[in-house]
């Protein structure tokens, strides 16, 4: 048994990426649409057609409520009341759910959080109603149904705070993602700049659509998380276009295509240790980190995965979508050909 | 680069026992800390509110309220302005109607001299952002004789800039009365103040101190007027029915303009009346005030006033003799606790608006505890994963990498103490991450130094390209993850930004420690060593 393991990892293999690069296009692209088709349908639980048609107002306002649904958004982005408690035995939900009802303060959602002696209660703004009251009088009902309950974490949002918080979130996503581009472009070349915010949009809008498939919570933590995934699947993207750079410039008379395959595979065993590592620590905090960090935790495991992912199938290929045309026609053409007709 | 300068390793050196030296008060107890000799840093990692528990409350001036009140002032200035006028403007009336402030003259031809006199009241704001200023309010003729004021967009920003920096200092009175507790009191954009108190403070107790204007003024009660028309409905003018403020008292006809407010109150305790063992609430009055109360006394004798606080009536008593003395006392039916608390109201004064709770958040402490715990055992795991993993992958060059590792932890540690900047539960997460990352850079640079190795250069050169190639590729790839913290900090808010906090800290010490320490590590050992082969 030989040691350190890293001798096991071949130092150089041969993977052809870009051949079947058509292939995981096509599977990247049908990912992304089946992400479009569940924000559209509250994640495949309702028919688009049918939600659009039962909204109010113009089309746009008629898009928005569709859109509305596309996620589980928690109540940072929704408004509302989140109340959680505990008791030292196991909580009677539907005992719970009956007093809160007496407050008289709409639709409440009432589940155990973690275990049965954790429970959380949820319910929306009520137009005309102030919140902090209605807040005050679902407490005092659950005081009255539940015996020495503790209150672990109140947050009352309201609908004003609520609408800022989702627009301040998209817009930091949006910056990250032009910032991202124009570092790129400055350090390597418009090419390599898109090609690396088309990987940013696929990660984002994967990870995105699996929070709405899964109806995984989604608060202001999940902006967080795919802010990092963000910041993650560009950092993996850097590190291939940093080699692809270098060995464009080394191998002037490679075709591209080899160029790339050889790039990806020079920086494939940092890729997978890298990755390896960074999973590795988040596990512990999936299973440790308790019901609050779940979504933040799960989000980001998941988009590390889809992020190292599209360094190699995403970003890369499309370099050689943008760029093929130039390098053929241009810096390797003349010489190449005068000595293969000589 | 295997002769490191003699600079760079008193550079690593004195960082690191630096780092050791700031981030050692996070594991000694209270009582040690508070033994160290005074030039010790003592100060430990500052948690959030999601994990010491707390409350935190987000509120925001009313601003109608405040238009409103600014636009009655208008008219009244608008009012003098005109009467000042040479000759006289007359008006038949004045008033505030939806957003403006009108005047009507009597005489829609004295309109232009109107416009002109007017001029005088408009002063300017400072415009936020460009140089200069802009007027604060703006005229125009709506219809014949009637002159509307509008206030600026400017003008409202100021006010309600103003309002806040008022409201902070009367909130901070309320809740921290003796300046001791860790509140933290801010403003937030134009509008808003958050307030954010750790431990185990009732959030129900913070928001009644905050939640009440709390301005005191004394009426006189009308009690000329017809009662049978007010209970049709038809208040006389000049005057206002204000509802009771507790129980224990009655609602009153009042007269609208108060005699006197809470602004000249100078102190106010709650105290027990030894003859009826009643608690009441005892008032000083400033020099001015009371001058004013005792002509108002003297005037009013067997007439009765009304007491109320925030237009509620608290006591409405006769009054038996002048009171010149500038202190009285306040009886409405109070218990031993809603008299002091009100006292206190009282003693911090009014706030200039009101405000309303628009977000509110506590955690309870316990649950804290908690996520510090399960925080604390996930980091544990995830560092002694990665830490094993480095060094079954890497095996001597991985120990550096967890020499490296282990202190990045310590500087991230050391920073966050330093900076005071607050741990929260995504912070951790973001901390886990971090360790992570950190590893890349010492991934990189390895993975560098097998491949110089394996096209044939010497063990010193592979060593020395990689560290010089890779440095590129750190750089760029942590850049942008920079890039993302930064962002997160300007636009998240609270448990997000302490994530930002943990995520740029950590990525900048992990390339002082990947590349620095690292560096310096296998310097020492292949000085040591004068290997043949790399062991990776």
């Amino acid at each position: 048994m030989k040691w350190p393991l890293i001798r096991y990892l071949p130092k150089k293999t041969n993977f052809r990426f870009v051949k079947s690069a058509k292939f995981f296009a096509t599977l990247s692209i049908l990912c992304v649409l089946a992400s479009f088709a569940s924000f559209a349908s509250a994640g495949f639980r309702e028919n688009p057609i049918a939600l659009y048609n039962a909204a109010a107002g113009g089309p746009l306002e008629k898009l928005g409520a569709v859109g509305s649904k596309a996620f589980n958004l928690g109540i940072d982005f929704q408004g509302g009341t989140l109340i959680e408690f505990t008791a030292p035995f196991a909580i009677d939900l539907s005992r719970v759910r009956e007093y809160a009802d007496r407050a008289d303060v709409g639709e409440v959602q009432v589940q155990n959080f973690g275990d049965d002696t954790h429970a959380v209660v949820r319910f929306e703004n009520q137009p005309g109603r102030d919140t902090n009251e209605a807040a005050e009088a679902v407490q005092a009902q659950i005081r009255l149904a539940v015996d020495s309950v503790s209150f672990q974490n109140v947050a009352v949002v309201g609908p004003k705070v609520s609408g800022e918080l989702f627009m301040s979130g998209v817009i930091a996503l949006g910056l990250a993602i032009v910032l991202m581009l124009v570092y790129i472009w400055f350090r390597f070349e418009l090419q390599f700049g898109i090609g690396s915010v088309m990987a940013l949009f696929h990660d984002v809008i994967l990870t995105m659509g699996l929070l709405s498939v899964l109806r995984i919570e989604f608060s202001l933590t999940t902006i967080a998380a795919l802010l990092t995934i963000v910041g993650y699947s560009m950092n993996d993207t850097v590190v291939v276009f940093d080699r692809l750079r270098e060995n464009l410039r080394k191998y002037k008379r490679m075709p591209i295509a080899e160029v790339i395959d050889l790039s990806i595979n020079e920086t494939l065993s940092r890729t997978i240790i890298t990755g390896l590592t960074a999973i590795l620590a988040l596990f512990s905090l999936l299973y440790l980190g308790g019901p609050t960090l779940f979504p933040f935790t799960f989000a980001m495991i998941f988009g590390i995965v889809i992020g190292t992912y599209s360094s190699i199938y995403v970003a890369a290929p499309s370099v050689l979508l943008l760029r093929d045309k130039r390098r053929s026609a241009g810096s390797v053409a003349p010489e190449a050909e005068a000595q293969t007709s000589g | 680069m295997l002769q490191v300068a003699r600079w760079r390793v008193i550079l690593v050196i004195a960082i690191t026992v630096l780092g050791i030296l700031f981030a050692a008060p996070n594991v000694m107890p209270q009582q040690m800390r508070d033994s160290m000799p005074g030039f010790i840093p003592t100060r430990a990692i500052n948690l959030g509110l999601d994990l010491r528990g707390g409350s935190s409350l987000l509120l925001e001036v009313d601003t109608a309220t405040l238009r409103r009140q600014r636009l009655e002032n208008v008219a009244d200035q608008m009012a003098e302005s005109l009467r000042d006028a040479s000759p006289r403007i007359t008006y038949a009336g004045r008033g505030v109607v939806e957003n403006a402030a009108r005047v009507r003259l009597l005489n829609a031809a004295d309109a232009p001299r109107a416009m002109e006199s007017l001029r005088a009241i408009v002063s300017t704001v400072e415009s936020r952002g460009m140089g200069g200023g802009s007027p604060d309010i703006v005229f125009s003729q709506v219809e014949g004789g009637v002159i509307e004021a509008r206030l600026t967009d400017e003008a409202l920003q100021a006010l309600s800039r103003d309002a806040v920096a008022r409201s902070i200092e009367v909130i901070r009175r309320r809740i921290d009365p003796t300046g001791t507790s860790e509140v933290s009191i801010a403003r937030q954009g134009d509008d808003r103040v958050s307030v954010q108190a750790p431990g185990e403070s009732d959030p129900e107790l913070l928001k009644q101190r905050i939640g009440q204007t709390a301005l005191l003024t004394f009426h006189l009660v009308d009690d000329q007027a017809d009662m049978g028309e007010v209970q049709a409905g038809r208040v006389p003018p000049g005057s206002m029915i204000a509802p009771p403020y507790s129980e224990g008292s009655t609602s009153e006809l009042v007269r609208r303009r108060p005699s006197l407010t809470g602004d000249s109150l100078q102190n106010a305790s709650a105290r027990m009346n030894s003859q009826t063992g009643q608690y009441v609430i005892s008032f000083q009055l400033d020099s001015a005030g009371a001058r004013v109360f005792c002509r108002l006394s003297t005037e009013y004798v067997g007439r009765r006033f009304a007491i109320l606080l925030d237009d509620k009536v608290l006591t409405a008593p006769s009054i038996r003799e002048p009171i010149c003395g500038g202190s009285g006392q306040i009886d409405g039916s109070f218990t031993a606790q809603s008299s002091s608390e009100l006292a206190l109201l009282l003693r911090a004064g009014a706030l200039p608006v009101p405000l309303t709770v628009i977000e509110q958040r506590s955690v309870g402490a316990e649950l804290g505890q908690d996520a510090i715990n399960a925080g604390a055992v996930a980091g544990v795991i995830a560092l002694l994963a990665t830490l094993a993993f480095m060094i079954i992958a890497y095996g001597t060059f991985g120990v550096f990498a967890c020499i490296a590792l282990l202190v990045n932890g310590v500087l991230v540690i050391a920073s966050m103490s330093v900076i005071g900047a607050a741990l929260t539960l995504p912070g951790i997460a973001g901390l886990i991450l971090t360790l992570a990352m950190a590893v890349d850079a010492n991934v990189l640079i390895y993975e560098r130094m097998r491949d110089e190795e394996a096209a044939g250069r010497s063990p010193a050169l592979a060593i020395d390209a990689g560290f010089g190639r890779a440095m590129i590729t750190i750089m760029d790839a942590n850049l942008t993850t920079i890039l993302a913290a930064l962002i997160l900090f300007q636009f998240g808010a609270g448990p997000v930004r302490g994530f930002a906090w943990t995520l740029s800290i950590g990525v900048i010490t992990s390339v002082f420690t990947a590349v620095l320490v690292t560096q310096l590590l296998i310097a020492l050992w292949f000085r040591m060593t004068r290997p043949k082969r790399l062991p990776i």
